[in-house]
């Protein structure tokens, strides 16, 4: 009995150490092992429950079999034949029904986890509904509840249930907001998919597309900005406002033929590419080139969105918008200036 | 010549084995330029498209054409020498089962020269395996090539089915059969019930994207989710198709090198029989995120964690030989005694993924690619290589060389701990699989690094492997009979390598690890069961071979049938589908031609039996 207690004593500064590995991986906006939100939590949880069964399932495994291939090992000249065991009745019930205690410990509290989470919210009067759609390689978010649309960053007012509904308009992707929640795929209309989870914290938490959905799949990442409720609420008349558009007439003229075409500001365009409301106020151009203007993790939005504009297909390859200067016919100058043009249309 | 037209199924062993490893090194090669690519954050070693050819390439050729060849060479080499039989029950078809296998496994491979590899990923989810998101030809190399080498798959499964149903020495009840034999039979049912899924599945992509159908197209009314569905009720079962194999290889080697009995024998069978059952039962856990809801969730939640139980049976069955025994440690053994740990990390891993609400996290990331990786390298190409080292005298009548066998151990289990260790928490701090780079700053560079690192050592690893090969080859035989001494079962009873009629008198099989019994109990070999007399032997014959040529070119010609080539006939002989039906005639021919004449075979005479 002594011991079994002092090796169990001896093992508990390696789970020590492994717990504090696990608390310490990765960004707080990014890594599962650090939920911002409930939903993210749960799964957390369930996570670290079956870390720990799996870990003393591992130790004894290693120990058993670290013991007999030292003990066991064939001296020199040792050459007798050991007895020959059948096998033990007794023994092998053990390494039956321990297991199956085991799962049983694990699958409990997984079947409520997967009802709670099942819950999506959708019937909801409070929670803020939202549509997803995903796109090769962006993603558009609809409010519908204030005929609203916008596109890469998810504004969302902290501490309220988001009700999703997720569909696709091209390939299979898959939804996630990993410090959030756990992901959920989006497939074509018809089979739409609901979930929803809530950022109890104000914050920018970073998204990703988890399906593969063609070349530039890595690439198709989003933010989810958590704000306060009143800001949120700025953010959605802003949103409504009518369009601003280029001071310069010619620009504003070139602007509305050819950007326009696709994509939309305020009550102008069509929707077809990413909606450009307010896009100098983003996280990000794009997706991938942050908008940082320390140049930490990134550049200045005016300098990201001519990077993006003059290369579209070196930025993000394989993707579906036309590019401005070959397929377009806009000159650099005007490229330039319709950058500097969105960089300004901010929201806030 | 002889190669082409054998149907000794230790010659088809030795083909399956030199074509495996040949895709296995493709395969291999592509693993190290995706690790090369993820070596640090906005690398532009492979674009983007390329990326994706590679992954899904990688994927496909491993698991199709790189391990399952190898096993089917494993199989082939042993399983009619384990239960006392001169050859497969079907030699012909035995043939046939590779040759399709190899030119199906061409097929695909030829895509990297045809204007664009598959890009789908090995899992194809529509719609991006339909023409409108892949373009190339790639994903029709991927359907028909498969489609092809499954074939093979097929036909050797039931091969294997009617070998150890009929042909089994006398006295060898099921219950005193090998555990690789028990192993090769359960995986061949496997086969026997899966296979017949990604058959029908192929089929109808194929006909989505060369005849226009709509099976997977949404805008046609079809539907995506039940791609996945076909797909992953024969991919799950795919799974154990490869493990179960590598379960029955450790449960030889180790007995043997422990010089005990395999601890609780009939418990290891019905585990086996468990998971087999089991495996086709838990498809749909890999989709849990594709929006089943809640009661499926957590119906294949539990019903997965369950094959928990089975398999930890075997893991402390193993443990338990060991324990007590005289254990030896040369390669084959290694591999087993890693396999044991490194095995186990994968199974538990795989529980914790069958907690659906926590698999919302892991899927689709790097956390799931360590976990299979764990299974199937760190088991199943662990098992191929004990296996390899340990059958490789009986195969070829020579030693492999034990030093160098001791560094591909210890450099490519090294390498790879070091590999895909790491992955997990890749796959935990947010990154997702299958992405051709990643942004800096995400704390994924150094771990990205440490994997790419490791990567090379178990490329290193695999090179000392094939030194190995290169270098024993050049020396004379030196094997005996019974070269580990400590044989337990009746190809150990036979000369290395074996005579092409296997066994000069049928074996009389007088209990479990049957030539063990007979040492122990002081007799030199194996008691007959039957006088010396004639052995009745098959023709060999080119048809397996030009049946298989012929389904090459019908897949090649049906794939660029609405294809527009430079010239006029060129494009003639394909769009009339001349050229598919020039393959199916040379096919058709050559099973007309089995037919219609009877081929009786041939006999060795007890004279010549003597004279050797």
């Amino acid at each position: 009995m002594m011991r079994t207690w002092q090796s169990a004593r001896r093992l508990l500064p390696l789970i020590a150490v492994f717990g504090m590995v696990l608390a310490g991986c990765g960004r707080e906006d990014l890594s599962v092992l650090r939920p911002q939100g409930p939903a993210a939590e749960s799964s957390l949880g369930l996570m670290k429950l079956a870390i720990s069964i799996m870990i003393v399932v591992l130790l004894i495994v290693f120990s058993i079999a670290a013991y007999v291939m030292i003990r066991f090992r064939r001296k020199p000249g040792q050459n007798e034949t050991p007895e020959q065991v059948e096998g033990s009745f007794k023994l092998e019930v053990l390494w039956t029904v321990i297991p199956l205690i085991l799962v049983i410990v694990l699958a409990v509290p997984t079947v409520r986890t997967v009802f709670a989470l099942g819950d999506n919210h959708s019937g909801d009067k409070n929670a803020i509904k939202v549509k997803v759609t995903g796109h090769q390689y962006w993603w558009e978010f609809e409010y519908p509840d204030y005929g609203i649309k916008t596109a890469q960053d998810l504004i969302i007012p902290a501490g309220k249930d988001i009700a999703f509904e997720l569909t696709t308009n091209d390939v299979l992707h898959s939804f996630w907001v990993p410090s959030l929640s756990g992901k959920i795929d989006t497939n074509p209309t018809g089979a739409t998919n609901r979930f929803s989870f809530s950022a109890p914290k104000e914050g920018v938490y970073r998204g990703k597309c988890a399906e593969l959905c063609g070349p530039s799949h890595g690439f198709m990442e989003f933010k989810v900005k958590a704000v306060s409720n009143d800001e949120f609420n700025q953010w959605i008349e802003a949103q409504k406002a009518p369009a601003v558009l280029p001071e310069d007439p010619a620009l504003a003229k070139t602007f509305k033929e050819q950007c326009l075409k696709c994509h939309a500001v305020g009550d102008q365009g069509l929707s077809v590419g990413p909606n450009l409301t307010g896009i100098g106020s983003r996280q990000s151009v794009a997706g991938i080139l942050l908008n940082d203007d320390t140049r930490q993790d990134g550049a200045p939005v005016e300098e990201n969105l001519k990077t993006w504009l003059h290369d579209t297909q070196g930025v993000k390859p394989g993707n579906r918008m036309p590019d401005p200067s070959k397929d377009m016919g806009l000159t650099g100058d005007e490229i330039d200036r319709i950058a500097e043009y969105l960089a300004g249309y901010k929201l806030n | 010549m002889d190669w082409i037209t054998t149907v000794d199924h230790k010659k088809i062993a030795i083909l399956y084995l030199w074509a495996g490893g040949l895709f296995f090194g493709i395969g291999g090669i592509e693993a190290l330029l995706i690790r090369w690519q993820l070596i640090k954050p906005m690398n532009d070693f492979v674009d983007a498209q390329t990326f994706n050819e590679l992954i899904t390439m990688h994927g496909t050729t491993m698991i199709f054409l790189g391990v399952m060849p190898i096993i089917f060479a494993l199989m082939n080499a042993v399983i009619p020498l384990q239960i006392g039989a001169r050859d497969v029950a079907f030699p012909f078809l035995n043939a046939l089962g590779f040759w399709t296998f190899l030119f199906g496994g061409l097929l695909l491979n030829l895509s990297w020269m045809m204007g664009g590899a598959p890009d789908a990923g090995w899992t194809s989810y529509t719609p991006l395996s339909g023409t409108a998101y892949s373009g190339t030809h790639g994903v029709d190399f991927y359907t028909i090539g498969l489609q092809i080498a499954g074939l093979g798959t097929l036909i050797g499964g039931i091969n294997f089915l009617a070998t150890i149903i009929t042909m089994r020495a006398p006295g060898m009840s099921f219950m005193r059969m090998p555990m690789f034999a028990w192993t090769t039979f359960i995986t061949s049912a496997i086969i026997l019930f899966a296979f017949p899924a990604i058959t029908v599945g192929l089929v109808l992509l194929t006909f989505d994207r060369i005849l226009g159908a709509n099976f997977f197209v949404p805008g046609g009314g079809g539907s995506p989710v039940l791609w996945q569905h076909i797909f992953w009720i024969f991919g799950h079962p795919e799974v154990y198709i490869l493990i179960l194999p590598a379960f029955g290889i450790i449960s030889e080697v180790i007995p043997t090198f422990a010089r005990k009995r395999l601890f609780g024998y009939s418990s290891m069978v019905f585990a086996t029989i468990l998971i087999a059952f089991l495996g086709f039962m838990v498809w749909a856990h890999h989709m849990f995120t594709t929006g089943l809801g809640p009661v499926a969730n957590a119906l294949f939640a539990v019903s997965t964690m369950l094959i928990a139980v089975p398999t930890g049976i075997k893991i402390f069955n193993w443990l338990f030989t060991l324990w007590g025994g005289s254990v030896r440690f040369a390669t084959p053994n290694l591999f087993a005694s890693g396999f044991i740990p490194t095995f186990t990390m994968g199974g538990v891993t795989g529980v914790m993924l069958a907690s659906a609400p926590a698999d919302f996290q892991f899927h689709d990331t790097y956390f799931v690619v360590a976990h299979f990786h764990y299974v199937i390298v760190g088991g199943l190409v662990m098992g191929l290589f004990a296996g390899l080292h340990y059958w490789w005298p009986k195969m070829f009548g020579r030693m492999l060389s034990e030093t160098l066998g001791k560094w591909t151990f210890w450099t490519f289990i090294t390498g790879f701990h070091l590999t895909f260790f790491v992955q997990h928490f890749l796959g935990l701090m947010g990154m997702q699989r299958r992405v051709f780079t990643y942004l800096p700053n995400q704390h994924f560079d150094t771990l990205n690094l440490v994997s790419t690192i490791g990567a090379g050592l178990m490329g290193i690893g695999t090179l000392v492997f094939l030194t190995n090969i290169i270098v024993t080859s050049k020396k004379p035989p030196d094997a005996g009979d019974d070269p580990w001494e400590d044989g337990r079962t009746l190809e150990w009873s036979i000369p290395s390598p074996p005579p092409e009629y296997n066994f000069k008198q049928t074996p009389l099989v007088r209990g479990l690890d049957a030539f063990w019994k007979e040492k122990t109990a002081g007799n030199k070999g194996m008691a007959p069961a039957e006088p010396i007399g004639s052995i009745h032997m098959p023709s060999a014959t080119p048809l397996p071979f030009i049946m298989s040529v012929g389904i090459f070119i019908a897949g090649l010609g049906f794939m660029f049938s609405r294809d527009h080539f430079g010239s006029a006939l060129v494009s003639f002989l394909f769009n009339n589908y001349i050229v598919t039906g020039l393959g199916l005639l040379i096919t058709f021919g050559a099973m007309l031609m089995r037919s219609l004449y009877d081929d009786h075979g041939w006999h060795i005479e007890p004279g010549e039996l003597e004279g050797r």
